[in-house]
């Protein structure tokens, strides 16, 4: 190539030819496994075509299979940072189908624990996407905010992250013991990180020069992908499932529901971090309204170990447990006798007893086999029924279809990060191979909830 | 518009279209013959009564095998009488799955100015299993569509680039349909066990 | 030690040149295990656990396996966090091939023991069906107590196979080759 200029010719421009890159499947940058095929000019992406399905697990065909509580544990696992708002989700839909409602308290519960799931999973994506443009220590901020926030899970749920805590028609357990002060606790743990991380991230050069401007979508097409959630609201549309059409006790709560101007990945990242604050602020407020439940110290009868109690169920010594208040580990707290009006709905055929009564009355222990028995169990009448919560990256809906029998006959979850992947091209067209990095990170792509 | 208006105005613009229809559970939901699809789904997302700017969801559901599934419990089909029932009663029961067609196409409106939702239901034969695509009106439905024709094997008419999307090239079959049985693997690499 | 193999010169030492190789593979053995570069092959939940075992509450760091290099070529253990699907699978072989030896394999996770609750057309029963595995650590999602004890495990295990002229890449399963 002779780029010397002569008395004839002028320079010519170098021949270019496009690149076709391939990302992933493997890749460092991608939250998960996802290949994306990229048409480079230079830099610039020219066109893109995503490929998921990498961790397709078959949710919804393995939830044929089980009982509708059984499918509780295979939602956990959908968007796995936000467990609690995907198990309430589907306890809702069912909840919906059989024409019940659970008391007070229990929404509360719910709520509580749906709020702290959110901000687990807001923690999680900007601390990623953050860590991902080289800021590690925000990344460190914020799982060890998130750290404590699963400490809090776990006191209440037993696990920390796969919880399976509410169940159709109520909620596993109570709350248990001193949660309202360990959970203000965590909340200002919390605040501080956010504070930290603002310090760190919003005026930065760096991160701002990186994140505006890139990754823009429109309020149209967003809406004509069918996206929802903080990616909807960073555009300007003032859509939230809480405000308008509020499930549990959120009509009850204040708060405000942040809104974006310019829908790129900077707003993107404002509002995930008021969101925060709006879900710290949602979980003062429940706390200091929830309908108070028994005290424990206010426990009437003779305190017994659980395990004793079981025994001398089993064995038909009836006489020796009637009246007695079973002792368990403080990992199992909150399922007992005294608490359970409180976190289920009435319905027995719905719903397990209270230990005290499985092994102390006949009544008690036939509710609990014909529920939980093999193809006995929760058998909702025939009919489909829609029911769309707020999840972390948009609107999270269950369609379930029952014909009669125990096990659903079809679950369908409307995954909210679905419709964002498929607007990645349109994010994606027109920026830098480098601008790849920060939308992908903002897009909060769940691989769980994705593929399903 | 609250469910039942909703209905009356689907029912009163495509009068032939509309098959049957009801709230269970204050889903309005419409069962509208296959021909019918574009042109409600256009009216619905352009008419200012309607306004339907969200496709929410479009998926599908297999009727093959409802309601013919006997329950393995120990005294269920035995007619020993339980009191109170297990099933738990309705008030205002569930008309029942939609006509002898073997799949039905499940669409989930939603708008956003008029807060009101919307399910629409298209019964396809298994023998010819393809519907008009609406992925000229909406962009979310070219993914969706997609996903259905991988998990059912459902075609849709007007659709650009209709492969699978979840599952791998080289998949036999379509895995959500009652007649797949759920571990039937075929591995690309290591062995089927 | 008498009678030790050498691993690469395949010359027997006996007496004092046997117990300087054994020295040496003791202290190979220690800075193996002590330098542990991860390719976290990372799918599903699991992915959650992994990040909190290398966060600063349970960091992994302090056993020397901080620092994760994203390139199969640099890297010596492959930990698989998370399901692994069909589609996923021949992805998995590939990055196991291009990892130099020595190298090691971690199953993080009860999905990529044996598959876990996911037994369906899509999920693979357990990443030894496809690639060695050295180290099983199950749980869904394993706490990060778990995964620090499989660690420990592993290291045990490295600091072992130099010493005792083992081949440094793990033995597949015969009746599983193809």
């Amino acid at each position: 190539m002779d780029l010397a200029q002569t008395p004839e010719s002028p320079p010519r421009e170098p021949e270019t030819r496009e690149m076709l890159l391939n990302v992933g499947p493997a890749h460092p940058a991608m939250h998960g496994i996802i290949r994306i095929v990229t048409k480079l000019d230079g830099e610039q992406v020219v066109d893109t075509e995503v490929e998921i399905g990498y961790l397709h697990r078959g949710f919804e065909k393995m939830a044929e299979t089980v009982d509708y509580n059984g499918v509780i544990p295979y939602t956990d696992r959908l968007n796995y940072v936000s467990p609690l708002i995907n198990n309430m989700g589907y306890c809702m839909a069912v909840e919906k189908l059989l024409g019940i409602s659970v008391p007070e308290r229990c929404h509360y519960i719910r709520v509580i624990a749906s709020e702290i799931s959110r901000i687990t999973d807001h923690l999680t994506c900007v601390g990623a996407s953050a860590m991902e443009l080289g800021a590690f220590s925000v990344f460190l901020y914020m799982i060890k905010a998130r750290e404590y926030l699963w400490e809090l899970v776990e006191m209440v749920t037993g696990a920390r992250l796969t919880v399976s805590y509410c169940r159709v028609g109520g909620v596993k357990a109570d709350l248990p013991g001193g949660f309202d002060e360990r959970c203000r606790k965590a909340l200002q743990e919390t605040r501080k990180v956010l504070a930290e991380s603002d310090a760190l991230l919003t005026h930065n050069r760096i991160f701002v020069d990186r994140m505006s401007g890139t990754g823009k979508i429109s309020s149209e097409d967003a809406i004509s992908y069918g996206i929802t959630g903080p990616f909807l609201r960073a555009t300007g549309v003032d859509y939230d499932v809480r405000k308008d059409c509020p499930y549990a006790v959120y009509d009850r709560l204040q708060f405000d529901v942040p809104v974006g101007t310019r829908g790129d990945n900077y707003d993107r990242y404002l509002v995930r971090m008021e969101e925060m604050e709006q879900s710290i602020r949602i979980v003062e407020q429940a706390l200091r309204d929830i309908p108070p439940g028994p005290f424990l110290a206010h426990e009437t009868g003779r305190p017994i170990p659980a395990a004793e109690m079981v025994d001398e169920g089993k064995i038909g010594n009836i006489t020796a447990i009637v009246g007695a208040r079973a002792v368990t580990d403080p990992t199992l707290e909150g399922a007992a006798k005294s608490q359970h009006p409180n976190i289920e709905a009435g319905e027995k055929r719905v719903f397990l007893p209270a230990k005290e009564d499985t092994y102390g009355n006949i009544e008690g222990l036939m509710q609990q086999f014909k529920l939980v028995m093999y193809g006995h169990g929760i058998r909702p009448p025939k009919g489909e029924v829609y029911f769309p919560v707020e999840g972390a990256n948009g609107e999270l809906g269950f369609y379930i279809v029952s014909d009669g029998t125990s096990s659903p006959y079809r679950v369908r979850v409307r995954p909210p990060c679905f419709a964002i992947m498929s607007a990645l091209p349109k994010l994606l067209i027109g920026d830098m191979m480098a601008d790849v990095t920060p939308t992908f990170g903002s897009v909060n792509m769940i691989g769980g909830e994705l593929d399903r | 518009m609250n469910d039942a208006f909703l209905i009356q105005a689907v029912k009163d613009r495509f009068t032939d279209g509309v098959k049957t229809s009801h709230s269970y559970r204050g889903d309005a939901t419409v069962l509208l013959g296959r021909e019918f699809l574009l042109e409600v789904a256009r009216t619905l997302k352009e008419d200012p009564i309607f306004q339907m700017n969200f496709l929410m969801d479009l998926t599908a559901v297999d009727f093959s095998t409802f309601g013919t599934k006997r329950s393995p419990a120990f005294f269920v089909n035995s007619g020993v009488a339980v009191s109170p029932s297990p099933e738990i009663p309705d008030q205002d029961p569930w008309p029942g799955p939609p006509g002898p067609a073997r799949f039905v196409v499940v669409y989930h409106f939603f708008s956003l100015p008029l807060k009101h939702r919307l399910r629409l239901e298209v019964p396809v034969e298994e023998a010819d299993a393809e519907v008009d695509s609406l992925s000229s009106l909406w962009a979310g439905a070219d993914w969706l569509e997609r996903e259905v024709w991988d998990m059912f094997g459902i075609r849709f008419r007007g659709h650009q680039n209709l492969k699978r999307i979840l599952m791998y090239e080289g998949f036999v079959g379509h895995p959500l349909r009652k007649d797949y049985p759920v571990n039937k693997r075929q591995p690309l690499i290591g062995p089927v066990n | 030690m008498p009678g030790t193999m050498a691993p690469w010169s395949g010359i027997e030492m006996s007496g004092e040149a046997g117990f300087l190789t054994s020295r040496l593979d003791e202290a190979i053995g220690w800075a193996r295990k002590f330098s542990i570069f991860q390719y976290p092959f990372v799918t599903a939940c699991c992915g959650m656990e992994y990040m909190a075992t290398a966060c600063s509450h349970y960091d992994v760091d302090r056993f020397g396996a901080g620092l994760p290099r994203f390139s199969p070529r640099q890297a010596d253990v492959l930990f698989v966090v998370g399901t692994i699907s069909h589609k996923i699978a021949p992805v998995l072989k590939r990055i196991y091939e291009q990892m130099a030896e020595p190298k090691w394999v971690v199953s993080f996770g009860v999905c990529t023991c044996t598959g876990g609750f996911y037994d369906n057309y899509a999920t693979v029963m357990g990443i030894d069906t496809i690639i060695p595995v050295d180290i099983y650590i199950p749980g869904c999602p394993p706490r990060p107590e778990y995964v620090l004890d499989g660690l420990l495990k592993l290291q045990a295990k490295i600091q072992t196979q130099a010493a005792s002229g083992e081949r440094p890449a793990p033995e597949s399963r015969p009746e599983f080759e193809r």
